[in-house]
């Protein structure tokens, strides 16, 4: 499974120096689909109504914000965090304690700007002891410890009444106004989100290509022979916990600005364990995986109850179709959607016989 | 290229395609539990409001109701995301929602941000959720799960002798509300409450809570639900379990004296105390029975229908006869449906219901004890019936203020 995607675009002659530079280091920037996606995304509040905009479209981006910090650790550095999903729970938990909510006994009332930052560090803080605490194991052992660590912030949130107020969580929670913006309505809440997206997306695309993303797949690959090379695994692994962190740490504060709510059900480990369905999904070999990922799952979990309604079905099976479409998904394709695209472009290109061959590895 | 954006495009025209709907309906959102620990009530809740469709029909005036349903499991965030679903995907313009305690609380939180629409309570029994902060267009027609405990405390004390107790319940706020008007009453009475234990919703092993039950009480009550009783009644049996029981109101319910299997006979002889009793004589709920059981062939229903299928049944009944008084007429941010709820008293299967200033339920609480037909089928018999049930159970509003909130260790067990 190579990763290191900047290698093998077509070299352009005409380009200068400068340009060749910058597309080497965003190869999506030649790909017209890519510039298609981002302009429809871009004007996504003229075509769709507030129901898909936030529904579907941001919550996409947000569950993909979190799927994207494990396909970081997963893709990169060959380590299965079940804990993004805690992370980004924890965060949402700091910004309700920290900032404004309907449980005034709990929130200590701080101004978004000031709880937003300390609910960020302190996930990111908490995400990077996790993953020293992980990055001792490998393989198997790195997916149970990091599911010890969501199912045991689980019940803890589910019995302490004093910071995390029990099964009944942590209601109305204050949304950032400022600029004389309301950020909770639905268009300026979803292009923070994509601005949030995005730039979750393109700081995981260039760390990917960055000395350290590159050490770092290079300790995922053999460890030992980066150690021998005078890198130290382990701190290129913590740091990497540390950056997938942050990112989920983000996703967790839009998502709790998108509900205004909070309570266990968010950071159960049945959502732990959809966090890697919709990486796997979407395919973690790549950043953009976990948004396609993200998005079949939304649109399954939303679409699921009313599809079998309509063909007269027991509309209480609804977890079975979703259930039936992922099987098909990662039967059909190991890599998720990603691996079924790259395929199918492969067969497109060998049998029109172009040349070239794109930037897929 | 081509192909994939055409693909796009297509996608994205199928997404706006959703929107339309027609003119003269009235579109009714309702959800319930139809995944998880409470599945199986959600399911009978929605035979309830089934029930209550085909007893009152679908026409308000000339314009029709058309239900829209979503699922939850229990959890407030699958309750705000289902009603979010249903305001802005399907454009419902009342809520018929929802089912369980933390649900309510999340729900009416999520009300205030709709002021516009109206929101019936379906079967939901915190008593934070009318009781603090309540939402202006929040209506609840059934009572909280402390109203729901009226009756039991001086009934186990008195009657049964009853001295020392001790609780187990589900960690949440309807189990807290609960014991809450249970602990008042049991300890008002002069009894004591020697132990409560919580356990999490959706537990399957209860291994080490059998284990740590007292011996020293008098009785055990158990404050559970749906599959949670279930597994508890299973576990206890097999630990040789011999207490006297004493249940909440979704313990003692249907939803669990019908289940499979021989552990539920544990609770013969258990007293209880709910917002309904099965054997009731009064006609109003003889006939919602027969009703109930008109609707469903026997092996989709409960013999009887549970607490939460009179729930849905009353809170739809409710909405139906408001929304006839104002002939369905939803202008001016329905003011007129909103006041005409508020106003309304209904003659509900479980006996008269009418709202407070907090648009909660003030109605009839039921004792009983659970019996055998002699046929295998267990039955909640009425043994005490107490009308006029307010939500500070009869309590001086400002001395009720002072016990506190429902909690886990709330109230304490003395006399207030």
């Amino acid at each position: 499974m190579s990763l290191l995607q900047s290698t093998q675009f077509r070299p352009d002659r005409s380009a200068n120096a400068t340009r060749r530079a910058l597309l080497r280091a965003w190869p999506e920037f030649q790909n017209p689909v890519a510039w298609l996606v981002a302009l429809i995304l871009v004007i996504m509040p003229l075509i769709a109504n507030g129901f898909f905009l936030i529904e579907i479209f941001a919550t996409t981006l947000i569950l993909g914000v979190i799927a994207l910090s494990l396909m970081f650790l997963a893709g990169y550095g060959g380590m299965v965090s079940l804990m993004q999903l805690t992370i980004a729970g924890f965060a949402g938990y700091m910004v309700a304690v920290f900032g404004v909510s309907g449980n005034a006994n709990i929130s200590l009332g701080w101004p978004w700007w000031l709880a937003t930052p300390m609910a960020l560090a302190l996930a990111t803080l908490f995400g990077t002891l996790g993953g020293a605490l992980a990055v001792r194991t490998e393989g198997i052992y790195t997916i149970m410890i990091t599911l010890a660590i969501g199912a045991a912030f689980y019940y803890f949130t589910n019995q302490n009444w004093a910071i995390f107020n029990g099964h009944t969580g942590i209601n109305t929670v204050a949304t950032p106004h400022f600029l004389g913006v309301d950020w909770r309505t639905d268009i300026a809440f979803y292009y923070v989100t994509l601005g949030v997206a995005a730039i979750c997306y393109f700081a995981v695309q260039y760390v990917s290509r960055a000395p350290f993303g590159l050490a770092l797949q290079g300790v995922r690959d053999n460890s030992r022979r980066m150690a021998a090379l005078g890198f130290n695994p382990n701190a290129h692994r913590i740091a990497a916990y540390a950056f997938a962190a942050f990112i989920a740490a983000l996703g967790g504060v839009l998502q709790v600005w998108n509900y205004r709510q909070i309570s266990p059900g968010s950071v159960s480990v049945g959502a732990c364990i959809d966090v890697l369905i919709i990486a796997v999904v979407g395919g973690i070999t790549r950043p953009i995986g976990p948004f396609i990922g993200a998005l079949i799952f939304v649109l399954l979990r939303t679409f699921a109850l009313d599809v079998l309604i309509k063909f007269g079905l027991d509309g209480n099976r609804f977890r079975l179709l979703i259930g039936l479409g992922f099987l098909a998904i990662v039967f059909w394709s190991s890599d998720g959607v990603i691996g079924l695209w790259e395929r199918w472009r492969r067969r497109n290109t060998s049998s029109t016989q172009r040349s070239g061959g794109g930037r897929h590895g | 290229m081509l192909k994939s954006s055409l693909g796009l495009i297509a996608l994205s025209s199928l997404l706006l395609s959703g929107t339309a709907f027609a003119q003269e309906k009235i579109k009714v959102g309702v959800t319930a539990t139809l995944e998880g620990t409470y599945t199986v009530l959600g399911e009978d809740g929605m035979r309830g409001h089934q029930t209550a469709l085909n007893v009152l029909g679908k026409k308000i005036g000339d314009k029709e109701l058309e239900f829209i349903v979503a699922s939850t499991d229990a959890t407030p965030d699958s309750a705000v995301r289902a009603v979010r679903k249903l305001i802005e995907q399907d454009k419902v313009q009342i809520l018929l929602s929802p089912l369980s305690g933390d649900e309510g609380i999340a729900v009416k939180n999520f009300a205030k941000t709709h002021p516009e629409l109206t929101f019936v309570n379906a079967a939901s029994g915190a008593q934070e959720t009318t009781y603090v902060d309540p939402a202006p267009n929040f209506f609840r027609y059934n009572m909280d799960g402390a109203q729901w405990q009226v009756g039991l405390g001086k009934y186990a004390y008195e009657t049964k002798g009853y001295r020392k107790i001790a609780t187990v319940g589900e960690d949440y706020s309807f189990i807290y509300t609960q014991v809450f008007g249970l602990v008042l009453e049991f300890c008002g009475a002069g009894g004591q409450v020697t132990n409560r234990q919580w356990v999490p919703l959706g537990t399957k092993d209860f291994a080490s809570v059998i284990a740590a039950l007292p011996d020293d009480v008098d009785a055990i009550y158990l404050g559970l639900g749906g599959a949670d009783a279930v597994n508890f009644l299973n576990q206890y049996q097999q630990a040789g379990g011999k207490a006297h029981l004493m249940g909440g109101s979704i313990m003692i319910d249907q939803t669990i004296l019908s289940s499979k299997g021989s552990a539920k006979n544990a609770l013969i002889g258990t007293i209880a105390a709910s917002g309904q009793a099965d054997t009731w004589e009064d006609p109003g709920w003889q006939k919602f029975v027969k009703a109930y059981q008109d609707s469903f062939p026997e092996s989709k229903r409960f013999p009887s229908p549970s607490l939460l299928a009179t729930n849905y049944y009353g809170s739809t009944m409710a909405l139906i006869l408001a929304l006839r008084q104002v002939n369905g007429d939803l202008s001016n941010n329905q003011a007129k449906l909103k006041d005409a709820l508020a106003k309304i008293e209904i003659d509900a299967p479980n006996g008269k219901i009418k709202l407070d200033a907090n648009r909660q339920a003030i109605g009839t609480n039921f004792v009983t004890e659970v019996v055998d037909d002699g046929k295998g089928a267990l039955f909640s018999k009425v043994v005490k019936v107490i009308p006029n049930v307010n939500q500070t159970l009869g309590y001086d509003p400002a001395v009720f203020a002072k016990i506190g909130l429902p909690s886990r260790t709330v109230p304490e067990c003395k006399k207030y």
